[in-house]
């Protein structure tokens, strides 16, 4: 009798999982789902906002249009708040919920420790942000691709740009210890040792720490005719502060994680002369300004971070979809590396290793409390 | 385009020409710098530049052990008096950071002077924070009064992470810069290649904190009346303290001292955000520990050695490990004394 009514639950059980699947599977058939995942809270979500944004400025164009394949897209929401943990979270979720393609993550951990959930589950992630080399150039994630250039071309820029403008002989390395800032410091370390120039230090800092004069006054010590900052914004603006308080006028030069408005609206008058590398400038592209209408349109501000590598990685990968004929992971990829698009980066296709053809980086310096191109 | 290359100077000259006000730092011109090049590596100056790296280093410790200090102070006293680990302390300093940004920004629109600007920023701090230690005291931890300690510690990092979702949500997740309040002191000049103005109040604060709140303990009537609730809630209720109301006001008092902090330290950061205060409030509790939880001049004492061990690590060997030194060395100050540096080992009462 026990055996009976335990037979009985089971397969109860297996028609109530059988007849979930399949509506979950008939779901799914309905739209093209976009997932778009990254920093959306913490004290990382001005890089991940500006995502959400240009994926719904470029769905809703497309919806209007009638939709990609015919069909509807539609969005999905992860927030990792650039940690690793709550990454693999989000990507779960996002699988279970029968995403088709990502837009995402936004921090190189968080993306590497999302992506190996994807890859099984057949899914195409697509950072318009994480520049880790290893993500592409390793080899390991068949599945990822990326609108921005990876830390291997930005720190060769720093380094050519110290030795041919700058014309610096000794330099002081730092980062947070995180995977972006560490793997972005080695790199110039590695560059500039290749170019016969000094690297006096080399060192991680304690993000969040309350007080960084002790590693001033270290660089001061050393010395160095230039630092070279490979992290992101808050702690560079504590540094760049101290040593421009303690009157050492050293020149600065941060990567894509200082490029942003918030370093000089906290750094203020010291942010002045810093240097940064970032994304190269596109001002005069027409389907950027197209993109920077629309946003200042629906937002009523101007695009934040990423926002043009978002909304180019946006456009690539429904673009990929059309002219695949699918939303199927062989699909989706032979298009991605044979046809070309126009996006607000340029008019870019992908290599085999999933890295943009046809974008690059440039030097900035802060002027007048503005990032401005240096020539 | 390219700012001049500071250049070593010449050997003997360094710490008196740091002391006598050029910062010891004066540019060099470029062809000048390169023709030294090939003496400076052999780095003569090394016995000045030894003992002046050093002193800047001890000052650097300094600034970081008194920003420790400042919180550390609030830490202990809470815990001197009802022995409950108040980890939303940090919280507290956080909202008297927050307070005195948005005091400064209205008064700033409305045209205040500089020094009224400064000084209602403070106040206000503090008596917001104040309001809010008192509140918090009320709803969080006098109903667990007669609960197990443990129920009160929850209580505690529940009260910290409700405060700091409330700032993220009631404000933002942004970092913001914290206007320089203080303005540079001009007696600082020479020595502003070792510390600036606002080490240099985060010094004196926290030493006339600390005197303050010792006196305060040992010498007033609100203070005798502190030490009896420590030592016997029920005793000193039987000879008429009104235990509640001390333990607000030292709820109230740690909280005014938080607020101070954090308008100092914020000055001297240059930015805030929600979580500033999770992550100083853990070393501060950590300094506290150290010098012996419950006694002031032992957190200011442990914030001090945590500083200096940072800074010196930092300098010496490397900023990588700063955060294992520090932890070595208070696993092994605790396992020496482990009641902490100035901590007295209570028996257990039964």
């Amino acid at each position: 009798m026990k055996s009976c009514a335990s037979k009985l639950c089971l397969s109860a059980i297996v028609v109530f999982v059988a007849v979930f699947a399949l509506s979950g599977v008939g779901l799914a058939q309905d739209t093209i789902k976009l997932g778009v995942a990254g920093a959306h809270s913490g004290d990382l979500a001005s890089y991940g906002i500006p995502s959400i944004r240009a994926a719904e400025l470029v769905v809703k164009d497309a919806n209007a249009k009638g939709g990609v394949l015919g069909k509807q897209i539609e969005l999905l929401l992860g927030d990792d708040a650039c940690k690793p943990e709550l990454a693999t979270n989000v990507a779960t979720k996002l699988v279970s919920d029968g995403v088709n393609v990502v837009l995402g993550h936004i921090c190189s951990g968080a993306t590497k420790a999302a992506l190996n959930i994807y890859g099984s589950a057949g899914i195409v992630v697509m950072s318009p942000s994480a520049t880790n080399t290893e993500l592409t150039l390793s080899g390991e994630y068949p599945n990822f691709f990326r609108t921005i250039s990876y830390d291997d071309a930005q720190a060769r820029l720093q380094v050519d740009f110290a030795k041919d403008v700058l014309k610096v002989k000794r330099v002081a390395c730092l980062h947070d210890k995180g995977d972006y800032g560490k793997g972005q410091s080695t790199l110039a370390k590695q560059f500039f040792e290749e170019a016969g120039i000094e690297v006096a230090l080399f060192e991680g800092v304690t993000p969040g720490a309350v007080d960084y004069s002790a590693i001033v006054q270290k660089i001061k010590r050393e010395n160095v005719d230039l630092v070279v900052w490979g992290a992101y914004h808050p702690e560079a603006s504590k540094i760049v502060t101290l040593m421009r308080k303690k009157k050492m006028d050293t020149p600065f030069m941060g990567a894509d994680g200082i490029k942003d408005e918030t370093f000089i609206k906290v750094a203020g008058e010291f942010a002045e002369g810093v240097f940064a590398t970032g994304p190269r400038d596109v001002s005069q592209n027409p389907l950027f300004i197209a993109a920077k209408k629309a946003h200042q349109e629906a937002y009523g501000e101007d695009p934040g971070p990423f926002f043009t590598e978002a909304y180019s990685a946006a456009l690539a990968l429904l673009n990929a979809i059309e002219k695949g004929g699918s939303t199927e992971f062989e699909a989706v990829t032979k298009a991605l590396r044979s046809e070309y698009v126009d996006t607000p980066v340029g008019n870019i296709s992908f290599d085999q290793n999933g890295d943009a053809i046809g974008i690059g980086f440039s030097v900035y310096q802060v002027k007048n409390g503005v990032f401005t191109t240096v020539q | 385009m390219r700012t001049p290359r500071p250049g070593p100077l010449p050997s003997g000259r360094l710490l008196s020409r740091a002391m006598a006000g050029v910062g010891g730092r004066p540019g060099h011109t470029l062809q000048l710098e390169k023709a030294q090049a090939v003496n400076t590596t052999g780095r003569a100056t090394i016995g000045h530049t030894e003992m002046e790296y050093f002193i800047e280093l001890f000052f650097s410790g300094l600034t970081r052990g008194s920003i420790y200090a400042l919180i550390a102070l609030g830490y202990t006293m809470v815990y001197g008096i009802i022995q409950l680990i108040n980890f939303a302390h940090g919280e507290i300093y956080m909202i008297g950071a927050f307070t005195a940004l948005i005091v400064t920004g209205v008064l700033t629109y409305y045209g205040w002077p500089h020094l009224a600007i400064v000084l209602m920023a403070a106040v206000l701090a503090m008596f917001y924070a104040a309001a809010y230690g008192w509140t918090m005291e009320r709803i969080a931890y006098k109903p667990l009064r007669d609960a197990p300690r443990l129920s009160a510690l929850i209580s505690a990092i529940g009260a910290s992470l409700f405060l700091q979702n409330y700032v993220l949500l009631a404000q933002t997740s942004d970092f913001l810069p914290f206007p320089n309040l203080i303005p540079d002191f001009a007696f600082l000049d020479p020595v502003s290649n070792l510390f600036g103005t606002t080490d240099f109040l985060i010094y004196t604060t926290t030493g006339v904190v600390m005197a303050l709140l010792t006196f305060l303990i040992k010498f007033t009537r609100v203070g005798k009346a502190m030490r009896a609730t420590a030592q016997d809630r029920h005793m000193a209720m039987l000879v008429g303290v009104d235990v509640n109301l001390i333990i607000s006001i030292t709820f109230v008092i740690g909280s005014t001292t938080a607020a101070i902090g954090g308008v100092l330290i914020a000055s001297h950061v240059g930015q805030i955000n929600f979580y500033i205060g999770f992550i100083a409030g853990i070393k501060a509790f950590v300094a506290a520990v150290l010098g012996g939880i419950g006694s002031l001049p032992g957190a200011v004492l442990g914030s001090l050695v945590l500083g200096w061990t940072e800074a010196f690590f930092t300098g010496y060997v490397s900023s990588d490990y700063e955060d294992v030194c520090a932890f070595v060395i208070l696993v092994i100050i605790l396992i020496f004394r482990p009641s902490g540096l100035l901590g007295r080992s209570d028996v257990q009462k039964v």
